[in-house]
């Protein structure tokens, strides 16, 4: 199987046909077990050992896998658009060719095939579909009882074995609205009450009945961590209460799924014996210390994501995005160097003390140095307009002095959050081959006049302004919420 | 402290410049949106003294006037923001730092005003996208009190403050609903029992004074602070989302003849014909799309709907950026149908006129407060900032905390 990131590390130097057996260890990235041939498919009895004796169980067999398919959509032709590709420059006047789910081709004077829905872009702008490293839809879902409250496990600091897909409520009336404002996929993950919150899912944003079905396939999954004041306000009565007792929470955690992982290693090898217990929390922890695993922080203060990049030294780990990092432009050097993706809001402030230092050209600054940088919503509202959060931080940087061109500010909702997620091989830009999550915009992408004309992921219209046959409504809006609700 | 002693305090100021100064600006050459009137195109607005003194195309300039030179810029009011803890609170999460609700049900005598923070960080951060004037305030409990209007430069509460009382605020949301016993019927039960005994108070002080009174609803000091409310003389904010209890807001104004306005608002769309009848005014969060059961019924174009059907919108913002953010929430509801000349207005002339201060906010035209921001361009859109910052005649610095943190940083390693 081909990665679905060009640049998904195995710090610790795994060979690649190792990894592929220790992902059959129910260790998971479990996304990835549809590719791995003697994995059984979930819902089968395997015998209890097979006929060399060597012994198999739960962790050989799918879990939770995606049942993801591809809707059907007739192949599309947007004519005479402009068209930011993630990959390139502007392109004024442009075509793109959308089939069977896939990017055949973007350029000038592109023939309509004969079998080809022809949609005049005229006016209009194109985009790769938004893609947002941080939502919480479907996890707190509308409409915010504590009936669907599902986003965090706050009873441990230390939650490793939760995944933000068993609380995922696909009716949540709040994806219908994200997919109104472009969102193709979303990194659900669980919240920032824990030290080690549990797996996030990678999702397309489909109307679906089951989670499942919106699962990513082959996205790897990430593990939700979070810093500094979350954490030590919600155990502050039993610990821990201070950042050095988040530090000691993390190292004790890592130490225990370094020997939990070398135990399942070794075993693993000869299958002989008793197994080890599984434990569901080292289980993901050891997936995160093979690699397999993406590490997503939410960490505010540049002291303190310094004191998580040495964490992950210390365990030879990659932080493959530090999430808000507010304070992200102090140390813009430290993580360009360190290959740590920082995602971040526009403009919020001054919440708690931990955000006190914002700065409106945060991501400007960021990208300035070299940084890959993410515009994410944390937020259901936010979620409806990220293409704008990047413009309002495109301009702050542009009048503060800091040139970021249209070309980088919407890399910062595509191809890098493409790229935090491990899907940048098959989304977040529009190359041939790329998947066709797609968005055309009435106007400007970075104006606030635009919105949303349509909406294809991974090829499907999922969404169309001018179609309220492609309006998708969840069963709660149901003779409950306005017609025509976000429109 | 009466309410008749916090206007002697800060009242003494409203509606005079500090700084006063016989220095004339004249800004010049833009393209001026005065609001009360057409756009004007190479147009001048001439300010004097803390207030406009002509605005229009041929104004002759006095000599020795200090020039602002505005040739394709977009010159407007100073935008009004109707809805802020501006001064009331700094950190959210910090208790030292919020000062605007009291605990209780009712707080009809509590006023704001001395808990203001002139020196906030907050204040700079959102008049750098030209927020000139806000009104500040509660919004906890049955009745959370009383909110000020500030001018958004001077260094004491005296200064800052351009009218107190403002506006009283009652709660007819979800979030008041422990104040009438756990039910919306009983937050109406409880609040027409305070207005009558206002009014009995009103009518009846010396026999309060002899103890010759059934005990009443709430202390002496919220039931003379409501006084101006029910004789019509002070706006009265209803918090409310659900149609219901925007209907409930409605009849509570016709029984007590109260100069209602609307904020939330959420389901306002359902009874809009009611609230244009009623010249009911509605602040409104234009995002706010998402279903709660204070408000099934949010919907992005909501204050378009509104718009359309003749009620007053006022712009109002939530957001976690900030008050800054209150230009675009007006750009997101033209995004959603409402015209772009409704939208300027309802974060400038129509929050002055709901709290019927117009005379002298919200425009620009001779005797008006000279809040005035000259843009580099649509100041609803991303693409534009504010270039100039007028408060009360006077050019406010464009800095703010976050600038000084951006300059300290902008080179690594930064130099401390």
């Amino acid at each position: 199987m081909r990665p679905l990131s060009s640049s998904l590390s195995i710090p610790d130097g795994a060979a690649p046909q190792q990894a592929r057996r220790l992902l059959s260890a129910g260790v998971a990235a479990l996304g990835l077990v549809a590719c791995a041939g003697h994995v059984q498919p979930g819902g089968t009895q395997p015998a209890p050992s097979h006929a060399d004796g060597t012994i198999t169980g739960s962790w050989d067999r799918a879990q939770y896998p995606s049942t993801y398919q591809r809707h059907p959509n007739p192949p599309v032709l947007i004519r005479n658009a402009t068209i930011l590709t993630a990959a390139g420059p502007e392109l004024k006047g442009a075509s793109i060719l959308l089939r069977d789910g896939k990017v055949v081709a973007v350029g000038q004077d592109l023939a309509p095939p004969a079998d080809a829905t022809v949609v005049d872009g005229s006016g209009r702008y194109v985009t790769p579909g938004i893609i947002d490293t941080h939502s919480h839809i479907g996890v707190y879902a509308a409409p915010g009882t504590f009936a669907e409250s599902d986003g965090n496990e706050a009873t441990n600091p230390v939650t490793a074995q939760v995944w933000a897909e068993h609380s995922f409520w696909p009716q949540d009336p709040q994806i219908p609205l994200a997919i109104a404002g472009g969102v193709t996929v979303i990194q659900a993950l669980p919240g920032s009450a824990n030290l080690i919150g549990g797996r996030s899912a990678t999702l397309r944003l489909v109307p679906s009945r089951t989670v499942q079905a919106m699962k990513f396939p082959g996205a790897p999954y990430g593990l939700k961590m979070a810093c500094g004041e979350n954490p030590k306000r919600v155990y502050q009565s039993r610990g821990p209460s201070t950042r050095m007792g988040n530090m000691a929470g993390y190292r004790e955690a890592f130490i225990r799924a370094e020997a939990y992982r070398r135990k399942w290693d070794e075993w693993l090898q000869h299958r002989k014996g008793p197994p080890p217990d599984r434990d569901l929390q080292l289980e993901t922890l050891a997936e995160v210390l093979r690699g397999h695993i993406l590490v997503h922080n939410h960490c505010y203060r540049a002291d303190e994501m310094a004191q998580m990049l040495d964490l992950a030294s210390e365990f030879g780990f990659a932080i493959r995005s530090f999430h808000h990092a507010v304070e992200g432009y102090k140390i813009a050097d430290l993580l360009a160097r360190k290959g740590t993706a920082a995602s971040v809001w526009a403009d919020w402030c001054c919440f708690k003390m931990e955000s006190f230092d914002a700065v409106p050209q945060n991501a400007a600054l960021l990208e300035q140095a070299g940084v890959k940088t993410i515009i994410h919503s944390d937020d259901a509202i936010g979620i409806q307009r990220l293409n704008q959060e990047a413009a309002k931080a495109m301009y702050a940087g542009r009048e503060a002095g800091i040139p970021i061109s249209r070309e980088q500010a919407i890399r910062w909702v595509t191809a890098n959050p493409a790229w935090a997620l491990g899907i940048d091989s098959v989304t977040g830009t529009l190359e041939p081959g790329k998947a066709a999550d797609v968005v055309l915009w009435s106007g400007d992408p970075f104006s606030i006049y635009s919105k949303a004309d349509q909406v294809y992921n991974d090829g499907w219209l999922v969404y169309d302004r001018h179609d309220p046959t492609h309006q998708p409504a969840t069963d709660f809006d149901l003779g409950i919420t306005a017609p025509g609700v976000g429109q | 402290m009466s309410t008749g002693s916090l206007r002697l305090l800060l009242g003494c100021c409203a509606f005079t410049a500090s700084g006063l100064s016989a220095q004339v600006t004249a800004i010049t050459g833009g393209t001026v949106y005065p609001i009360s009137g057409p756009r004007i195109e190479h147009g001048t607005v001439l300010i004097q003294g803390g207030s406009i003194v002509a605005v229009g195309a041929d104004i002759p300039i006095p000599a020795g006037a200090t020039r602002v030179e505005a040739t394709g810029r977009w010159i407007t009011p100073g935008l009004f923001h109707a809805n802020t803890t501006l001064g009331l609170s700094t950190v959210g999460s910090v208790e030292a730092t919020n000062e605007a609700n009291r605990s209780g049900e009712v707080n009809a005598a509590f006023n704001v005003a001395e808990g203001i923070d002139p020196a906030t960080p907050l204040i700079p951060i959102a008049r750098l996208e030209g927020v000139t004037t806000a009104l500040t305030g509660p919004s906890d409990g049955l009745v959370p009190g009383q909110a000020v209007l500030i001018d958004l430069a001077g260094d004491r509460i005296e200064t800052l403050v351009a009218r107190s009382p403002a506006a009283l605020v009652i709660n007819l949301s979800e979030s008041s609903k422990s104040g009438g016993g756990g039910s919306r019927a009983g937050v109406l039960k409880a609040l027409r029992q305070l207005f009558d005994d206002a009014q009995e108070y009103q009518r009846r002080k010396s026999d309060f004074r002899r103890n010759q009174m059934q005990p009443l609803a709430a202390p002496a000091a919220d039931l003379e602070a409501l006084g101006p409310a029910l004789r019509g003389e002070l706006p009265v904010i209803a918090i409310a989302n659900r149609a219901s209890d925007i209907a409930s807001a409605l009849r509570l104004a016709r029984e007590y003849q109260l100069r209602l306005v609307i904020r939330g608002g959420v389901e306002a769309w359902k009874v809009a014909d009611q609230l244009a009848q009623a010249k009911v005014p509605v602040m409104i969060n234009p995002i706010n799309d998402i279903p709660t059961f204070d408000g099934l019924g949010a919907r992005f174009d909501a204050a378009a709907l509104l718009d359309s059907a003749g009620v007053a919108v006022v712009i109002i913002e939530s957001e976690t950026g900030g008050p800054r953010n209150l230009r675009w929430a007006a750009g997101h509801a033209v995004r959603f149908g409402m015209p772009w000349s409704q939208a300027l207005a309802a974060i400038t002339l129509a929050p002055a006129r709901a709290l019927g201060i117009e005379d002298r906010y919200g425009s620009l035209a001779p005797g008006k407060v000279a809040n005035v921001v000259v843009w580099s361009g649509d100041p609803l859109d991303y693409s534009s900032h504010a270039e100039h910052v007028f408060i009360r005649g006077i050019e406010v610095p464009q800095t703010s905390r976050q600038t000084e943190l951006l300059e300290r940083y902008r080179k690594l390693p930064p130099s401390y």
